[in-house]
């Protein structure tokens, strides 16, 4: 070995992929109809299965007619608690961190609307569907509890995934003492579903003992394990195939019922299954963002600087598992204050069973808490933005650290500068259109964390020169297949269209969870370490062969670009990847990575993206109807490897925030616990016409921190900051202080 | 699959002959009836597909004045036809305001008239609903019930009238033309539809087998082309039903009122007429004090069924601003945001 200077060091190169806004590359695939979604697949002798969902909350089914839908032309089989084989593990114990209980029909208990209580198989999705309504239920029904007055409130043992319900840093008695001013305010947000365009869809195949599935996952290769166990066969029997997914919002991450029952069923019947969730059964089993109650208390001095801050969230959750909104928890880490007290409560009511949904805590949590800032420099007189300024957080404010980097000081000044919040009157009511409408401005902090989880990925050169590079990513809409190609590009030195990229099935490398917002700092990371360690295998070969211009040059001594290896300090010596394998006879030469984040600097140093949002509504003063008219962000979320998708999945994030603040409830009828708007006619989302012209300014933000590249995520930190900028800007323009979301016509027209 | 008859006549009376037996349903759009079909709502025994009939498709300018629609006529098809939105600007806005532009493609004029309530007990076989099963009950009476009627309802139902088409059309005394067993009769729109009072099963006057084949607007709606709007509150900006809608026109002479439309949308059974308010306009100064007495002689009957008192309020101001709207004149084309208020007929952008 001429020297021992270890990779990546100095190799570390960032090339000419990385930064560029390419355009997605399965763009062509999709808008042509060419890319294969689960349900898009139909084996030979495929049967289609439909569920039988109850129409009550809570009690228990006491018949079906079996025998009606057995004799219905194309029926096969229907599957009932009576006759469904136990699975290998029971649904209703908890099996790791993200294992939820789930109903597949191991009884005949029914615990929320819409709960699988039978699988109708047929030939043909029409007579499945025929199937289900001929089951005719009978049920013994006991009253629904909706609702956080009618629910069975408990003080849950932990919120979210595995955090902790409450939180003390400092002595709040002591700043709430010490205020100048209180705000002591309450606000609350309805249940919200996905929603994701592309339903839970399924369709599965035995052979034997192996089983291949193809439905959309957010974590491939750890659903893979999770839903081996349920069948008692060894996670490499299962293949799993999750290319594309259209939209997960953290809905597919987690095993649920009807997957599980489509795998049964395949199983009982020798026969390959379909399973597509109708509209309405997304609004059951599937997971929703649950119900929240939040009481702030902010306490401030005369000039606005923070003496206590105090968030209590409720949440709802079902009454057989949970996962708690921990909305409180967005009050750790953005506002310095010397007392910060955090604590979460729960109610059980008979749905399903909440889970994470579009930035869980955070984005719910900041609706309030924006607001709820707002209200405070309101009540002072000081302008919202210099309210944030005063409270700037130098450090994290939940553990004193040192944050890896925070550019959220020039995402305010850009921000504020982009939309032109100089000017803007302190008090509201102020300002009105040429049409007399009036016209508010409000603006609200971002901020999400920047986890990573564990990804391998695996590259290999090959012999003509270019590369193969494999990990089990998932690509929900965000871009994987673009920005991790482009990551893995540029640690191979080699153009991006040289690179061939596998990934979205459970037979290559982990690639994590596309979750978290973690999934390009993840898996990038290990693309990254996978190339990075092929061409130091590379790099190897070629200073130690006499026949190599890079003799000698030291594996310090050469660097890759362009499919070559250079000498660093002699441009004339340099030699192709494809030569150095053929000359050392070799077809093809792989490298291997890891991502994930050291402990010591995840211990060391708070890692956060940070962000600033600023909206302008316009409302009729008479009919109350809202519109929001601008929306600029400005978000600081370390290095960005594709602005354009990344300004795509801000703008998104945006809009998300905009659903949340003026759309999206999902409303459920008291009496039966059965959810009454469960269409997209129902339950709304904008459309394009409420939808204003949004710009995304990409702050830079070198962190040198977070990973080896730098990267943060801009999956969901939209949302957050959005919703309470509208709320304010609502406020601003009208004058009327609104605490219930979605934000409703009847509220302002007073 | 559950088992239905599909037949589709060549005539009119093959189709009338073929839907008079109990359980048939006509098929044009399928917008609304399918839906239905699909949660279980409804179970036609029989569909009767009238979209290939001849004749229903045409739009006529007639000798007499005014105009004759078929009742197979697309929504967005009449929407866009230049003389039927010159002559009656309100009703092409109104139709533009409707659902969504896929929806608008598929939509017929006949259809839009039979859609049913969007009452979300309705669509849910699993609930009581006295309109789909006689007797049984109302669900909504004591349900989710925020965007339910204020005017016409009783215990029996409290649904309102999903149509924005129709509001102007009860406005402007369009006349609906019916073939059926019995032969040919026709009658304003407005007494086409029932109120539910104990029988809400009972939503229009058809009897079994007539089918709407289409409809007229005399020729003196088109004289408040001047002067009409439609304005629609709701909860998005497209691909949403009115929380309350108005359809207003004025005839204004010497700045005074001459004659006064209004009809009130999503806050009855049917498009709601209020004669009393075009009453009180006849001979008034087209001001915001007139409109806003005439708003309140409109809502003068009204009373919450639900938790839906707002709905009043709103509705008053509602028709004071579509008077408003109609008193300044009709925009040279229809907005981009038909019938929002945010329509940009001002000449201020909504997005700025």
């Amino acid at each position: 070995m001429p020297d021992t200077i270890p990779f990546p060091s100095a190799q570390v190169r960032f090339g000419s992929s990385s930064g560029q806004p390419l355009t997605r590359r399965d763009g062509f695939l999709k808008v042509t109809g060419a890319a294969t979604f689960a349900a898009d697949n139909h084996p030979e002798n495929l049967l289609h299965a439909v569920v039988a969902v109850s129409t009550i909350a809570r009690g228990r089914v006491v018949s079906l007619d079996v025998e009606a839908a057995k004799a219905h032309p194309g029926v096969v089989e229907v599957i009932t608690p009576a006759n469904c084989p136990p699975l290998a593990l029971d649904p209703d114990e908890k099996h790791g961190l993200f294992g939820f209980r789930f109903d597949a029909l191991q009884n005949d208990r029914v615990r929320y609307a819409k709960q699988p209580i039978a699988l109708v198989l047929a030939e043909t999705l029409e007579a499945a569907t025929e199937g289900t309504r001929l089951l005719a239920p009978v049920y013994e029904t006991e009253p629904a509890r909706i609702g956080f007055d009618n629910g069975e409130p408990y003080a849950p043992a932990t919120v979210g995934v595995g955090g902790a319900p409450d939180f003390d840093r400092g002595d709040l008695a002591a700043g709430l003492a010490a205020a100048a001013h209180l705000v002591d305010t309450e606000y609350e947000t309805p249940a919200q579903y996905h929603n994701a365009m592309e339903p839970h869809a399924i369709v599965a195949e035995w052979d034997g003992d192996t089983l291949t599935i193809d439905t959309p996952n957010q974590a491939i290769v750890l659903s893979r394990a999770a839903y081996a166990a349920f069948f008692g066969i060894p996670p490499e029997n299962v293949y799993l195939r999750s290319p594309f997914l259209g939209g997960g919002f953290g809905s597919k991450a987690i095993l649920a019922g009807p997957q599980i029952l489509c795998i049964r069923a395949a199983r009982m019947l020798q026969r390959p299954v379909k399973l597509a969730l109708p509209r309405d059964q997304m609004f059951g089993p599937v997971g929703h963002r649950g119900a929240t109650r939040q009481r702030l208390r902010l306490a401030t001095d005369a000039e606005g600087r923070l003496t206590a801050l105090e968030h209590h969230a409720v949440a709802t959750t079902s009454s057989f598992d949970e996962f708690i909104e921990p909305a409180a928890n967005a009050s750790h880490n953005l506002y310095a204050s010397p007392a910060i007290s955090t604590r979460h409560g729960a109610v059980r009511v008979d749905t399903g069973t909440p889970g994470p949904m579009r930035a869980p805590g955070e984005a719910s949590g900041s609706a309030a808490l924006e607001c709820a800032l707002d209200e405070a420099a309101a009540a002072i007189g000081i302008d919202p933005l210099e309210m944030r300024l005063r409270n700037y957080a130098e450090t994290d404010p939940a553990t004193g650290r040192p944050f890896s980097a925070k550019a959220l000081r020039e995402c305010y000044a850009q921000g504020a500068e982009r939309f032109g919040w100089a000017g803007r009157p302190l008090a509201p009511r102020q300002m009105t259109d040429d049409a007399g409408r009036l016209v508010g401005w409000g603006m609200g902090s971002a901020l999400f964390p920047a986890p990573m989880f564990q990804a391998e990925a695996r590259a290999t050169l090959r012999a003509d020169g270019t590369a193969l590079v494999e990990t089990a990513a998932a690509d929900m809409g965000q871009g994987a297949w673009t920005a991790l190609a482009q990551i893995a590009a540029d640690s191979l030195g080699l153009d991006i269209e040289q690179v061939e990229f596998r990934s979205g099935t459970s037979d290559l490398p982990d690639g994590g969870v596309a979750g978290g917002s973690g999934h390009t700092a993840t898996a990038g990371s290990a693309l990254h370490n996978a190339g990075t360690d092929a061409i130091a295998k590379l790099a190897e070969i070629a200073v130690n062969d006499p026949a190599s211009p890079l003799f000698g040059a030291g594996n310090a001594g050469v660097e890759a670009r362009e499919g070559r290896l250079w000498h660093r300090e002699d441009e004339t010596r340099s030699e192709g990847y494809g030569d150095i394998l053929a000359r050392s006879g070799m077809e093809s030469l792989e490298g291997s990575g890891t991502g994930g984040r050291d402990p010591a600097d995840a211990e060391a140093r708070a890692m956060f993206s940070h962000g600033a949002v600023f909206a302008e509504v316009k409302v009729d003063p008479d009919l109350g109807q809202v519109l929001v008219t601008r929306l600029v962000g400005a978000f600081a979320a370390g290095r960005i490897i594709n602005p354009k998708l990344a300004r795509s999945q801000l703008y998104g994030g945006m809009i998300w925030g905009l659903s949340f603040a003026l759309h999206e409830e999902a409303i459920h009828d008291r009496r039966t616990g059965r959810p009454v708007n469960a269409d997209l006619a129902g339950y709304h989302i904008p459309v394009h016409a409420d939808i204003p012209a949004m710009e995304a300014l990409l702050i830079d933000e070198d962190d040198r921190y977070v990973n080896v590249l730098g990267i943060k995520g801009v999956g969901e930190i939209g949302i957050t900051g959005t919703v309470g900028a509208i709320a304010n800007a609502i406020w601003h323009a009208t004058g009327v202080r609104v605490r219930r979301y979605p934000i409703r016509i009847e509220d302002l027209i007073g | 699959m559950n088992l239905f008859d599909y037949v589709r006549p060549a005539s009119v009376a093959e189709a009338v002959a073929a839907a008079s037996k109990p359980g048939a349903a006509y098929f044009a759009g399928g917008t609304n009836l399918l839906d239905l079909m699909k949660t279980g709502a409804l179970t036609p025994g029989k569909l009767v597909d009238i979209t290939r009939l001849p004749g229903l498709d045409r739009i006529e300018t007639l000798s007499e004045g005014g105009m004759r629609i078929g009742a197979m006529v697309r929504n967005a098809d009449l929407a866009r036809a230049p003389d039927f939105a010159a002559a009656y600007p309100a009703v092409a806005e109104a139709l533009l305001s409707g659902a969504s532009a896929q929806l608008r493609n598929a939509a017929t004029v006949g259809g839009n008239l039979m859609q049913r309530t969007r009452c979300a007990y309705l669509a849910d076989p699993a609930s009581v609903c006295n309109r789909r099963d006689p007797g049984a009950g109302c669900d909504a009476l004591e349900g989710e019930n925020r965007t339910h009627a204020v005017l016409g309802w009783s215990d029996a139902c409290i649904a309102t009238h999903p149509s924005d088409f129709c509001v102007p059309l009860v406005a402007f005394d369009a006349v609906v033309e019916i073939e059926g067993p019995e032969g040919r009769r026709e009658m304003p729109l407005e007494e086409f539809y029932l109120l539910p009072g104990e029988t809400p099963e009972h939503e229009s006057v058809l009897a079994g087998g007539e089918l709407i084949t289409g409809l007229r607007l005399p020729p003196e709606a088109a004289d408040f082309r001047a002067r009409s709007r439609y304005l629609k509150l709701r909860e998005r900006t497209s691909f949403a039903f009115a929380l309350v809608s108005a359809a207003a026109a004025l005839q204004i002479e010497d700045g005074t009122i001459g004659k006064a439309r209004l009809a009130l949308g999503g806050v009855a059974a049917r498009p709601w007429r209020a004669r009393s308010a075009e009453a009180l306009l006849r001979g008034a100064e087209p001001t915001a004090e007139s409109f806003a007495r005439a708003a309140e002689a409109a809502l003068a009957d009204a009373k919450p069924s639900g938790d839906n008192a707002f709905k009043i309020e709103l509705a008053r101001r509602v028709v004071t601003r579509a008077f408003l709207l109609a008193a300044a004149g009709t925009p040279e084309s229809v907005p981009a945001l038909p019938a929002s208020v945010f329509s940009s007929d001002t000449g201020v952008s909504i997005h700025a």
